[in-house]
């Protein structure tokens, strides 16, 4: 066993290096986005390159779990749950690039720092980024009672997405001349609402792992 | 619906106790895969299925196995007719030094049947049944012993059927095929269960996980978990279960 067991180790230990590498991407997108900062948000463009070489080294590293090693019980579910997860992470990171590609490509000039914090901006680009922080604990201790504080958070980065759109509305309709970037600032939001999800889909994931527990569509119906 | 039933079975050979309390149920037209670490009693267990034990001196069974509502180990049931009940398959193929066709009628031989075209069409039957037609049509008179390996145990699979046995033991059944014949066995484990109760005893995780719809895992005697196949592959209730499957211990 001793080939499986340094196998998850070298997958948990890449896993580990990315998601320390997402979470930076994500907080250096943020300080991008609030503060229209154009050199941070070229780091993350750059970097995206770096997450997209993590997710094809596990994933091959998975390929291989599987077909030379033929998991079963918890390693199957391990191993199923990091290809989620890698896969996930790797959205998140696009989902950060993206919002970066707004910022270093001048289409959020016109939006004003009083308006990004009334759309509470901050508050999200926080909560997501805590939600990525608690599933990051949750693989490393197996401690799956951390999915349901994920999922808190998740309702609140919805609320903040749909209040979000309806200021948005307001602010367009009194200032059409910010149209162009305002509807840009809507695509940025979407995409931190975006990562929220994908942060539920990894806290699912763990679940799963840990658990043998499937979540999927069942924690949003009982909300 | 049940086909076998053990309760509160203990089994000793001599002074050693090597199954303690085996409560098992298992259903008519499944595959049921015993895995485990060598001497923790699945083969023990598989053998008290058809008697084959009672061979052994010094041993003792308490507990009782019923077959069909019927305790097979009460003073009324007939060895013979259990036997020609619950077939048996073995690790190593075992045909006898005859030609093809005569291994598989040589059980219906024994039992005094004497009708040669009866005996025609159940040696092709069987030999249908057990995958191996194709192969052997041509060749009937031939001796067993020019078959290769898997052949030869497929050969042994069709002796079996020939009785119209309800019940299957293979005790690791391809443990000494290639990994063509291996998946040949299985497959024909796999049309089997529609005719026949299949039980067998494997090393070999991925065999269990492929063919059976059940598995037991047994340890030092005891049956510390059966549950649906799946369940015991994907997530075992039991942590010995777990670290045994993903190869941890044993």
């Amino acid at each position: 066993m001793k080939h499986a067991e340094e196998s998850i180790k070298n997958i948990k230990k890449a896993l580990a290096e990315m998601w320390v590498l997402v979470e930076g991407q994500i907080d250096k997108a943020g300080q991008a986005l609030l503060e229209n900062n154009k050199d941070y948000a070229n780091d993350v463009i750059i970097r995206e390159k770096l997450v997209i070489c993590y997710e094809l080294i596990i994933y091959r590293e998975c390929v291989n779990f599987f077909a030379l090693l033929t998991p079963v019980a918890v390693d199957l579910r391990l191993i199923l749950s990091v290809v989620k997860i890698n896969n996930n992470l790797e959205r998140i990171g696009d989902f950060a690039e993206g919002i970066s590609r707004f910022v270093a490509e001048d289409k959020l000039n016109k939006i004003t720092p009083q308006m990004k914090e009334e759309l509470r901006l901050e508050q999200m680009l926080s909560e997501v980024s805590d939600m990525l922080s608690l599933c990051k604990h949750a693989l490393a201790n197996e401690d799956t009672t951390v999915a349901s504080k994920v999922f808190a958070k998740d309702n609140k980065v919805d609320e903040i997405y749909w209040e979000s759109l309806e200021l948005l509305s307001k602010y367009i309709k009194e200032n059409t001349d910010v149209l162009p970037d305002a509807l840009n600032l809507n695509a940025a939001i979407r995409r931190i609402e975006r990562i929220g999800d994908r942060c539920s889909n990894i806290a699912e994931d763990i679940v799963f792992y840990v658990e043998a527990k499937v979540l999927k569509h069942i924690h949003k119906k009982e909300e | 619906m049940i086909n076998i039933s053990a309760k509160n079975v203990d089994f000793y050979y001599g002074d050693f106790h090597a199954l303690k309390n085996i409560n098992l149920d298992i259903e008519k037209n499944s595959v049921t895969a015993f895995i485990g670490p060598s001497g923790c009693g699945k083969s023990t267990f598989l053998r008290l299925l058809n008697r084959m034990n009672d061979l052994i001196d010094g041993t003792k069974l308490v507990g009782d196995i019923v077959i069909d509502n019927e305790n097979i180990y009460s003073r009324q049931t007939e060895v013979v007719e259990l036997r020609k009940k619950v077939g048996m398959v073995f690790q190593k193929p075992n045909p006898f030094p005859k030609s093809i066709f005569e291994n598989v009628a040589y059980g219906l031989r024994v039992n005094g049947i004497r009708d040669n075209k009866f005996i025609e069409h159940r040696v092709e039957e069987s030999l249908k049944g057990a995958a191996l037609w194709d192969e052997v049509k041509d060749k009937l008179k031939k001796s067993a012993f020019e078959l290769s390996g898997g052949q030869q145990q497929r050969l042994c699979i069709a002796r079996t059927m020939a009785v119209q046995p309800q019940i299957i033991l293979m005790d690791e059944p391809a443990s000494a095929l290639d990994p063509i014949s291996t998946s040949k066995v299985e497959d024909l484990i796999y049309e089997l269960k529609k005719d026949f109760t299949i039980v067998i005893v494997t090393h070999n995780m991925q065999q269990a996980a492929r063919v059976s719809d059940k598995t037991a895992f047994f340890y030092l005697g005891e049956l510390i978990e059966f549950d649906k196949t799946d369940k015991i592959f994907t997530a075992p209730s039991n942590e010995a279960t777990q670290n045994y499957v993903t190869g941890r211990f044993g």
